[in-house]
């Protein structure tokens, strides 16, 4: 099965991070990203710019554009994995292993229900 | 407790901080008072959170624990000094404190405005107001301020504590700022986050890596104000001016530490994401259809960012935006840059008769004569160019400037030594 493991954090802490520091984290989650890429199970990931570049269309009648992301809340959607996992337990070990490798926040781990790879884009 | 978990704490209460003291000081209405509060409450975090965890909110729980160690203070010395009003500390032990402080999201929209509006006060030098913001704010030690302002640590902490001193005498206001305040506390916090990008972005190659910070936290900075006021398109365009101009950094600069001019860097050291997040930025603010000077300056910014090659600038539009620019912010600089677009779009005479009229106000700045000079050489008029170039020389901020100029002066005196007259044909 197919689980979205959509990364959570508080983004003025991410933003607070020196650019050594982010890339001492993206390079500890690229060893993460790199093993399971061998194991045939990594999908599209994705990491968001800040939620202040965020737009969001509330679909009122008429539709309604308003400036930044969907919710306010303490900790924002900075990104995404699609990762193909037996069951729950071991996209949770995913999941544990990306934490380590990238401490503080959460991860929304949600089955997959239409996955539509699309094409390539770069 | 190894350096990922210290890191981890400093992010946190680096991240907490604008919000924390500003709560602090609505509290407290003293700015010493509510730093100390504020430090305090972070040396209990360094000691408390890698034990238990951190705190579900962390900017709460540093102004619950600020607070309730500034007050204890107070009792503690035995109010040697008068206590604030009771209205302004009460419900001190109340348990629900932090959770209250959590649900009241409106409050800390204007504590964190009210925080960078004092730093920015106008009774404040420019410089005081940078250094004033870079320790309260974004809690820079003086020493790092001192470093990247190339001043000793003491002239810096002397700096600070005169513009605490400056702004204690002012009065700060405490009320809820009405629609047409803030607005204008919002300008003029977006100023002073311009200022301290400036004092980044205008280091010369010696110094530039040492002020980069600067820019970076002027960035966060710029980011922190947008999440406050997430439709202010102004605020959109100064955070996607600052994106699109320090993503030329690394580029900036070669080897030897001189300046490298746009047509001549190499775009592919450019930062393809702050670009990315610019020209997203600039796309949502030109959508509210209420155009301002950051928005301008960054979509100028954008089409340099956008053209893969320097031929492939859109200079004709370049010239557009500086005349929108010279409309709302008149400046004999503002047209010094677009007469560098008047001379690519119709050459290089239209755009020395645009600067002619400027050489009064321009007497003493440097890039005057430097662009002077490059219209000049292009137009063949070598010895002209030549007066220009030494003026800029003499004017030069810094090394890298001059030696910039120089190297305009070696192109002269080569072309003029094999055949005199090749560049008068020209």
């Amino acid at each position: 099965m197919l689980y979205a493991i959509l990364c959570y954090h508080d983004e003025n802490v991410v933003g607070c991070w020196t650019p050594d520091q982010d890339a001492a984290v993206m390079s500890k989650l690229a060893v993460v990203q790199d093993k399971l890429k061998k194991e045939g199970r990594l999908g599209p990931v994705a990491r968001l710019l800040p939620t202040t570049a965020a737009t969001t269309l509330r679909k009122d009648d008429p539709p309604v554009v308003l400036d930044g992301p969907y919710a306010e809340t303490k900790e924002q959607l900075l990104g995404f994995y699609i990762v193909d996992c037996g069951n729950l337990d071991e996209a949770l070990d995913v999941a544990r292993d990306l934490g380590a490798a990238n401490p503080g926040g959460a991860y929304e781990i949600r089955p997959v229900g239409l996955f539509q790879p699309g094409g390539t884009v770069t | 407790m190894t350096d990922t978990d210290t890191a981890w704490i400093d992010a946190a209460l680096t991240s907490a901080r604008p919000q924390a003291v500003g709560a602090l000081l609505r509290y407290f209405r003293n700015l010493d008072t509510a730093e100390e509060a504020f430090q305090n409450a972070s040396l209990r975090a360094l000691k408390s959170w890698p034990q238990n965890g951190p705190p579900r909110d962390p900017a709460a729980w540093l102004i619950m624990v600020g607070r309730n160690v500034a007050i204890d203070e107070v009792r503690r010395t035995g109010r040697q000094q008068a206590l604030p009003e009771d209205e302004a500390i009460s419900d001190l032990d109340d348990a629900e404190d932090a959770l209250a402080e959590r649900l009241d999201g409106s409050h800390y929209r204007d504590d964190i405005l009210r925080l960078l509006f004092i730093c920015c006060h106008p009774d404040l030098p420019a410089t005081q107001q940078i250094a004033l913001a870079l320790r309260i704010v974004s809690g820079l030690a003086v020493k790092q301020i001192a470093r990247a302002f190339l001043v000793s640590e003491a002239a810096m902490e002397q700096r600070v504590t005169r513009a605490k001193a400056r702004i204690a005498s002012a009065g700060v206001p405490f009320e809820t700022p009405g629609a047409v305040e803030r607005s204008e506390r919002l300008a003029a916090v977006a100023a002073m986050i311009y200022l301290i990008f400036n004092e980044g972005y205008s280091a010369s190659g010696e110094t530039s890596e040492i002020r980069k910070p600067l820019c970076e936290e002027a960035i966060r900075l710029a980011r922190l104000l947008l999440r406050l006021f997430q439709s202010e398109p102004e605020i959109m365009g100064l955070t996607a001016l600052l994106l699109l101009q320090h993503a030329r950094a690394a580029a900036r600069f070669d080897a030897a530490g001189e300046l490298v001019l746009l047509d001549d860097q190499d775009r592919t050291l450019w930062n393809q994401k702050m670009i990315a997040e610019g020209l997203a930025l600039i796309d949502k603010a030109i959508r509210h259809r209420r155009s301002g000077p950051y928005q301008v300056q960054a979509a100028i910014a954008a089409l340099h960012a956008r053209a893969a090659k320097p031929e492939d600038t859109d200079w004709a539009q370049i010239d557009l935006l500086y005349g929108t620019l010279e409309i709302m912010q008149p400046s004999p600089v503002v047209t010094l840059n677009r007469a560098v677009a008047v001379s690519k779009v119709r050459g290089p005479e239209a755009a020395l008769q645009m600067i002619e009229p400027l050489g009064e106000r321009l007497s003493s700045y440097f890039h005057f004569f430097g662009v002077r000079g490059a219209f000049l050489m292009q137009l063949g008029r070598n010895e002209e160019a030549r007066v220009a170039f030494d003026r800029a020389i003499a004017l030069a901020n810094t090394s890298a400037e001059a030696a910039h100029i120089r190297t305009h002066l070696d192109r002269l005196i080569r072309d003029s030594q094999p055949q005199g007259t090749k560049a008068s044909k020209k």
